[in-house]
């Protein structure tokens, strides 16, 4: 379920933990913090050291 | 052989060379750089080699660091990784090794700053000494922006706020060119094409294969020296007749790069982490 809005999120075959997904009923982006059950938790906001 | 991939989030990056490594017969243990904890007088000696992934600059110094203080090889070093995460430190060692760059000043308060700029001639661009993804660049056309965009930067304080680090605007054409060094080796370049003047693709450049002419490869060889070798993303620019070297980057992405050069770039870096686990000498640049 996302956190957000409470919806359904599917997980697609090969999607593991660490990853991110989009929500697709409130666009969140959320991160995928555990598999079976499959949970999610709203992805942190990007930060000022973030990159290459 | 068992390597340690460092990571904030798992991206196609990541789990393209996680495959790569597993390819290779590679043992491979995705440690996430938020859940690790490291006491310094207890080495954690499981890892032949650390692939550092993170997406914050912050922890993956800290922990390549502690990492190489224990012995435990780490791709890029740490050294390397500082100096690519600091623009001002990139540009201290591009010029320090005679690559061309672009014309750089440092500013240490607003009316300085304005100075710099004037000296070095409008256009100018304001960048962060930390960043990327083409965060927090600024082109500046004239004095009154100039004054404008210094003092709002000094409002904002914090010790980010208090370098003004600018270069001379190149006027590239269009696109910019990034090249990525594998040891001593360019393995592929791409031009970065966008109607904006900032051309990261994290910003929606477009991206298209690049061929590697001897220039080119000279270059980026030499840039990669200069910063201390390893697996880099170098951005050029085209400046008329010339190239000049504007960042490089030592955590490199580049899920856009593989299906317009060609080349297996995860491959290529899972080639490189498996030498440095073998000890074989690992050639830097030109």
């Amino acid at each position: 379920m996302c956190p957000e809005c409470d919806a359904p999120v599917p997980l697609e075959d090969g999607v593991g933990r660490g990853e991110v997904v989009t929500c697709p009923e409130c666009n969140a982006e959320l991160e995928v913090v555990g598999l079976d059950p499959a949970r999610f938790v709203v992805a942190p906001p990007e930060e000022v050291d973030w990159g290459e | 052989m068992r390597v340690a991939m460092l990571c904030s989030r798992i991206r196609v990056e990541e789990k393209l060379l996680r495959d790569a490594l597993v390819h290779r017969g590679i043992e491979v243990e995705i440690v996430d750089d938020r859940e690790l904890t490291m006491t310094l007088a207890h080495p954690l000696r499981r890892w032949d080699a650390v692939l550092e992934r993170s997406i914050s600059q912050t922890r993956g110094l800290a922990i390549t660091r502690v990492l190489e203080s224990w012995g435990v090889p780490t791709v890029n070093t740490h050294d390397v990784t500082a100096t690519c995460a600091s623009k001002l430190d990139t540009s201290a060692a591009l010029e320090a090794s005679g690559v061309p760059t672009p014309d750089t000043a440092l500013a240490f308060s607003p009316e300085a700053a304005v100075q710099a700029a004037e000296d070095l001639g409008y256009p100018v661009v304001l960048k962060p000494v930390t960043g990327s993804w083409g965060r927090l660049l600024a082109r500046i056309n004239d004095r009154d922006s100039a004054e404008a965009l210094f003092e709002h930067k000094a409002l904002l304080g914090g010790p980010e706020h208090s370098v003004f680090y600018l270069q001379r605007h190149v006027d590239k054409p269009g696109r910019d060119i990034r090249a990525f060094v594998v040891g001593d080796d360019v393995i592929c370049a791409i031009y970065r094409e966008s109607d904006h003047w900032v051309t990261n693709t994290a910003r929606g450049a477009r991206t298209r294969d690049c061929p590697i002419d001897a220039t080119l490869r000279q270059m980026s060889l030499r840039a990669a020296a200069a910063v201390g070798g390893g697996v880099l993303a170098i951005d050029l620019l085209e400046d008329r007749d010339r190239l000049l070297v504007s960042e490089v980057n030592a955590t490199m992405e580049f899920k856009n790069s593989i299906d317009v050069t060609g080349v297996d770039i995860p491959g290529r870096v899972a080639d490189h982490v498996r030498e440095v686990v073998r000890g074989v000498p690992v050639a830097i640049g030109a």
